[in-house]
């Protein structure tokens, strides 16, 4: 699956791309084939403020409940309500459809901290 | 060579509600000897209910074969090996239920007179006593009820320390290798979970240890031996690090199966602990229990232990409240008194050096296990392990048989799987626990079926893939059963397909465990 350039990644592996003053975030495609088959996502309501690196939300697989991060600081604008019905969305379009939550960002964010496409790529593939 | 479960005639065995038919039943009610109250009258009729959809109306006998011939599906200690890792399926001696039956324990009521109670209180002061010889520790609660419970009565205690010195605190360390409910307890109990990394032996790293602890740390929570079945060799200098800033380590005693009789916690830093009286202690394990979860403190930690506690006045013995730091009671009574009984039977029908012998064994059992597996499962962290083994399933991943696959494979074989996906810092991996209570013989059976799986894995993994072949039901859709429960029968049998689980949790709005 592609990886989008626009986009920056985390080590935990959650994605975020930003537009203006908003956003959004997910987790990558590697994260999902890890996980296997998504059976439930628990994400905040929008005006929840989450923290740069503080679990935000968990996703829950057949095998495990993983905690997500937040790669950055920010208020929840709105989360992606159809996980609710349909958690499999985020085993087939991660990067795209199966977003989790779009944020309101704080003026100054800070993305030095955050992995292009290729340098995440190039992690997970070490990782593994 | 493959063994194979013996079944019954019915192949498959319907659900009771299934055989229900109109009118049918089991027992008969003396007529009422009291006057007739009407439910609706004294509880208000929006209480009363006149019936419940598809309620089973069956025979005696028809429950009594129903249910038996469920049982005889299971898979036992009593039937056969279950290496079970981190669990300590240990054979439970026959000895221990014998004791737990003597009329005068078995009828103890809790609600006796404390003169009337003497025995059964001597037997819970001479297993607080073994127990606290065996971890080294200074006094103990026999309450909580299992290993999860002990854990989160021992945190408790935890803040109850550093509030009386004026500061909760605010955060506890776990390791990234430790069992679930670490983290869930820390949660629980009020605190912020960080988590440390292992280092490259999967060991805790002290270097990074001594950057996470600062005057906010409540507690390290650390299991030794860990995870990975090895014993963490820094654990002392580790507690020195957690106690010059007055932080205190927290032992999870699942894997105490590997030091009893070896080594102490209390003798190398441990301030508190809890023991699984189901796993190293074989009182009945599973069925849903009940369990034991003893939680033994150093003295600094005594005073807050739940009450009432036991104590010795003159040659009696007698419960005293009389603890006003305590954190207060943590379960009904005095813990699950059966168990309890189980328990010391158990350590006295061994004795300190057949306990010790027993360890040895369970130690042994283990490492016999990964010597003969090594070549043909990956060893991610390869050195002298304690009574547990932690393979992973790299070479057989490249056939595409992951852990899962080989463990419903094992089934075909006529063993319970190990576990399977745990500790989470080995990908893929296979966790075994023998026990010491295995003969070699059987040892031998288990592991001659991994070869043979391993070996089916390189030339036919279309077998193990599709395993298991030889019980009644082989896959289920575990991903469907997940994503839309369906969580009652009904006539239909065919309610809300579409229901979520995100559904069902707004319904009983509970908050989902994690």
């Amino acid at each position: 699956m592609n990886y989008p350039e626009d986009y920056r990644y985390t080590k935990q592996h959650e994605w975020v791309h930003v537009a203006g003053s908003t956003a959004t975030v997910g987790i990558t495609d590697h994260a999902q084939q890890e996980l296997g088959d998504i059976v439930y996502v628990d994400l905040p309501k929008p005006g929840t403020k989450v923290e740069k690196g503080k679990s935000f939300g968990s996703v829950e697989s057949v095998k495990a409940v993983s905690d997500i991060y937040a790669p950055i600081s920010g208020e929840v604008l709105e989360m992606n309500e159809g996980l609710a019905t349909a958690p499999e969305k985020l085993n087939e379009d991660p990067h795209k459809s199966a977003w989790l939550i779009k944020l309101k960002l704080d003026g100054n964010a800070d993305f030095s901290h955050l992995l292009s496409a290729a340098d995440y790529q190039m992690y997970i593939g070490t990782e593994s | 060579m493959t063994q194979n479960a013996r079944q019954h005639l019915t192949r498959n065995e319907e659900l009771i509600f299934e055989r229900s038919s109109p009118g049918k039943n089991g027992y008969q009610l003396p007529e009422l000897d009291v006057p007739e109250i009407d439910p609706a009258r004294a509880l208000g009729e929006e209480r009363v209910r006149g019936g419940i959809e598809g309620f089973p109306e069956v025979s005696e006998v028809e429950v009594i074969r129903h249910f038996t011939r469920l049982s005889t599906w299971n898979y036992a200690i009593d039937l056969g090996l279950y290496p079970l890792g981190s669990c300590t399926m240990k054979y439970n001696p026959r000895i221990n239920e014998a004791v737990a039956r003597y009329d005068g324990l078995a009828w103890a009521h809790p609600y006796q007179p404390q003169e009337l109670s003497q025995g059964a209180m001597e037997v819970i002061a001479r297993l607080e006593d073994a127990l606290c010889e065996i971890s080294g520790l200074d006094a103990i609660t026999l309450q909580p009820a299992a290993g999860a419970h002990g854990e989160l009565t021992g945190i408790l205690l935890v803040r109850a320390f550093h509030q009386a010195r004026g500061n909760p605190r605010k955060h506890i360390l776990v390791p990234d290798s430790a069992h679930g409910t670490n983290p869930a307890t820390a949660g629980i109990a009020g605190y912020e979970v960080r988590n440390l990394k292992s280092n490259d032996q999967g060991m805790i790293d002290l270097e990074e240890l001594a950057h996470a602890v600062n005057e906010d740390t409540a507690a390290l929570m650390v299991t030794n031996p860990n995870t990975l079945g090895v014993f963490e060799e820094n654990i002392a200098k580790a507690a020195d690090i957690l106690h010059a800033k007055g932080a205190m380590v927290y032992m999870d005693g699942a894997n105490m199966n590997a030091l009893v009789g070896i080594a102490r916690p209390g003798d190398f830093g441990v301030d508190v602990m809890h023991i699984n009286l189901h796993k190293t202690f074989s009182t009945p394990h599973g069925g849903g229990g009940p369990g034991g979860g003893p939680v033994a403190v150093r003295s600094h930690l005594a005073p807050y232990l739940p009450i009432p506690r036991l104590r010795r006045a003159g040659d009696k013995l007698e419960w005293s409240s009389d603890f006003p730091e305590s954190i207060g009671r943590v379960r009904a009574f005095y813990g699950n008194f059966g168990v309890l009984v189980r328990a010391l039977a158990y350590i006295l029908a061994h004795g300190g050096p057949d306990l010790r012998n027993a360890t040895v064994d369970a130690v042994l059992n283990a490492n016999y296990i990964r010597h003969r597996l090594r070549p043909y499962f990956d060893l991610p962290y390869d050195r002298p392990n304690m009574h547990e083994v932690v393979f992973s399933d790299a070479r057989q991943a490249a056939k595409g048989v992951r852990t899962g696959e080989i463990a419903k494979r094992l089934i075909d074989y006529g063993y319970h799987p190990y576990t399977v996906s745990f500790p989470l810092i080995v990908h893929g991996a296979l966790m075994i626990e023998p026990t010491e209570t295995e003969s070699k013989l059987e040892l031998d059976g288990f592991i001659d079926a991994m070869i043979a799986i391993a070996h089916e894995v390189e030339n036919e993994p279309q077998t193990v893939l599709k395993a298991p072949h030889r019980t009644r039901v082989s896959r289920v859709d575990e991903v469907t059963a997940a994503r839309r429960p369906v969580v009652r029968w009904t006539p239909e049998a065919n309610i809300a397909p579409q229901t979520t689980a995100a559904d069902l949790v707004g319904a009983a709005n509970v908050q989902r465990p994690e």
